[in-house]
């Protein structure tokens, strides 16, 4: 590690000053990658272009999604550098890049915040049961809250999958050598005891997919709150929000404070009451993610109500691509529970038939419910 | 592949990115510019390299041929849900300790033994099962081995947890036995296919690199580097409808690796160059999937051949 304090080297000044250009648009470069990058300079020639973006590239970028913002940080710096502006250290760099975006709709401000929409201020003692059935639609900023504090208490451990792991039984099919062979040192090498074990068993994962589009504006909220409790409460689970287009929230529902949890993931995702595109932001979904790995042998919930704007012909293809290689498909509808519901939104007509569980999604009960088919659910 | 005989293996390192690209064109990868960067800085700081990108862009033969430039031995470990300890690091041979066992007793040499000793005596190298990830720290060699470290994404987060202890330390300890630490840590490669995101304390200790498909020359030199029987002009033709393909929005948009079983195919059946028929024929060989076969004949296979035809005059 090179003190701080004596002379930096060329390439030092360069790593930090690139670092912070980085951070400055919003990319984590972390001290040790920065460390990691300041070692690679010093095996490439600083005044090559292309040795110092791919060091760069190789040491502070670890998502693809990353690169396009880190390419033009790059093109910023180096402008900048060859400027001969590395020299000087202080005072911090803002340098703001402008990040264009295919949306011209939702500010990333406007989705920080709760939803706008001012509730009817009435006095109203939110006893948990009327919660539990009331439609979230007509929730309040506080009701929702507690809502919160039920949907953390749901339990979603599902149906288990064999496990290549074995773990010790009574009466298991496999001898188990290691155990009886500690036992036999035990009576003086004679193996008198045999132990067994069986294979174990492990948890499926979950995938969520919320659909944030507008007509879902009233539910979205609410049931992101409880792709929260289901991401912070359970181990293996996705979560991805999907509207114009297709963002994994994984990462920001994983903190254990919900507000927190939620605010990331509403910065997160920019189209928050857009249009709905389900045909397309599944396929991304199969594509990028799905078909790969992460939806084999998982339950997939799907949180919408299958108003889609685009074309039928390609959500059924992409729900049928789903169902080849996920556990189960559960559809949750919030508006199942309207009276004489049909599925007569187009999507939601096309999806049908691929889905093994069709749910209501309106109310807290209709959620413990969901939560319930979840943890037990077995393939029909 | 057949590694060029006339030259020596090498065991110096590499002194600029320039030496490995021309040391993996030589030994039949042939790399972007990007690519041999990375290899190049995961040589000479040794970190492991992590690649991610799609099936089938040639993550996977990076370390092939890494291992056959250098000379060290290719120690692959294919990653899976549940792999663990016993699978990937160490196992004891069991059946044979316990065989041991009831042989001291039976020639009586275990009477004056206590338990301890008699453990001293089972828990014995000799009984030690190296698996690939002791196999590589543990080689023993002059030449470093280079260690694969296949869909790592599929296995689990406790397995990646070890992972990262033993790729920041390049030691393994076994608790009946003790350490084992590297004269020379290996060239390590890691893969994924990003199923699930690999841990960032991982990903911070590898270098990283995301593999592209190849642009249309670079594929070109790959078939006809892979496929020496084929011609140049077959060769572009090729690349030129795969270049096509990719560009079709297809579910599984063809790799190199199948860019290569198709012109392997082609060159296989005598043919010198693309027309509808053949392509019809040969298909299945790019395109693992109904749906990606019936939009490709959506698209018309006349227009590829011709679009292919087009492509492969071109020259850059």
């Amino acid at each position: 590690m090179t003190d701080t304090h004596t002379e930096h080297t060329p390439a030092e000044r360069m790593a930090v000053a690139f670092a912070r250009v980085l951070r400055g648009a919003g990319l984590r470069a972390p001290t040790g990658s920065v460390l990691t990058f300041v070692d690679a300079l010093g095996r490439l020639h600083l005044d090559s272009r292309d040795e110092v973006y791919w060091a760069g590239r190789a040491t502070l970028v670890r998502n693809p999604e990353d690169i396009p913002l880190y390419d033009r940080s790059f093109q910023v710096f180096w402008e900048f550098a060859s400027g001969g502006h590395v020299e000087e250290p202080e005072p911090p760099m803002h340098i703001t890049l402008a990040v264009d975006d295919d949306s011209d709709e939702g500010d990333a401000d406007q989705g920080g915040s709760e939803p706008s929409d001012e509730p009817q201020i009435t006095l109203r003692f939110s006893a948990m049961e009327v919660l539990r059935h009331k439609d979230f639609a007509n929730y309040s900023l506080e009701e929702l809250r507690d809502a919160q504090e039920l949907m953390s208490r749901l339990r979603f451990i599902g149906p288990p999958r064999r496990s290549f792991r074995n773990h010790r039984s009574r009466r298991g099919r496999k001898p188990d050598l290691p155990a009886t062979l500690r036992s036999a040192l035990r009576t003086g090498g004679e193996p008198i005891r045999r132990h067994w074990k069986e294979p174990g068993d492990r948890l499926r994962r979950l995938v969520l997919l919320v659909d944030v589009s507008g007509s879902m504006e009233p539910y979205a909220r609410a049931l992101l709150r409880f792709v929260h409790a289901a991401v912070s409460g359970r181990q293996k689970v996705e979560a991805f929000a999907i509207g114009t287009r297709l963002t994994r929230v994984t990462r920001e529902l994983d903190s254990r404070d919900p507000d927190k949890a939620l605010a990331q993931a509403s910065t997160r995702v920019q189209d928050w009451s857009g249009g709905t595109r389900l045909g397309e932001s599944l396929r991304n979904f199969n594509d990028q993610w799905g078909v790969r790995g992460m939806a084999r042998g998982a339950i997939v919930v799907v949180l919408s109500d299958g108003w889609d704007r685009g074309d039928p012909q390609l959500l059924a293809d992409e729900m049928q691509r789903l169902q080849r290689i996920a556990y189960h498909i559960i559809w949750v509808n919030p508006l199942k529970v309207t009276p004489g519901y049909a599925p007569l939104a187009r999507g939601m007509a096309a999806a049908l038939p691929y889905v093994d569980s069709f749910v209501e999604g309106h109310s807290m009960a209709a959620m413990e419910e969901l939560a319930a088919v979840i943890a037990t659910e077995r393939r029909s | 592949m057949v590694a060029p005989s006339n030259l020596q293996v090498i065991t110096m390192m590499p002194k600029t990115p320039a030496d490995v690209f021309e040391a993996l064109s030589l030994y039949g990868y042939i790399p972007d510019e990007g690519l041999a960067t990375s290899v190049f800085l995961a040589m000479v700081l040794q970190r492991p390299l992590l690649l991610e990108g799609e099936a089938g862009v040639g993550k996977t033969e990076v370390a092939k041929v890494l291992s056959r430039w250098t000379g060290g031995e290719l120690i692959r470990l294919q990653c899976y849900e549940g792999i663990d300890v016993s699978q990937a690091v160490y196992d004891w041979d069991y059946s044979r300790q316990l065989l041991h066992l009831r042989a001291s007793e039976a020639t009586g040499e275990s009477l004056g033994l206590t338990t301890s000793a008699l453990e001293q005596q089972l828990y014995h190298e000799r009984f030690l099962l190296k698996r690939a990830l002791l196999k590589a720290i543990d080689h023993g060699n002059e030449l470093p081995p280079v260690l694969l470290i296949d869909e790592v994404d599929r296995a689990d987060d406790e397995f990646e947890a070890y992972l990262l202890e033993v790729l920041s330390e390049y030691q393994v300890t076994v608790p009946e036995l003790g350490r084992f630490a590297a004269a020379k840590p290996p060239i390590v490669v890691l893969t994924s296919n990003r199923t699930r995101d690999v841990h960032d304390a991982l990903k911070r200790r590898c270098l990283y690199h995301w593999v592209e498909h190849p642009d249309f020359e670079r594929e070109v030199r790959i078939v006809r580097m892979r496929v020496p029987q084929a011609l140049d002009r077959l060769a572009r033709q090729v690349a030129g409808a795969v270049e096509t393909l990719r560009g079709l929005n297809l579910y599984k948009p063809p790799g190199v690796a199948e860019t290569i079983d198709w012109a392997q195919a082609l060159a296989a059946m005598g043919v010198n160059e693309l027309d509808e028929r053949t392509v019809n024929a040969t298909l299945g060989t790019v395109l693992k999937y109904r749906e990606d076969q019936d939009r490709t004949r959506q698209h018309g296979i006349a227009d590829l051949v011709k679009q292919a035809f087009d492509r492969g005059i071109q020259t850059s």
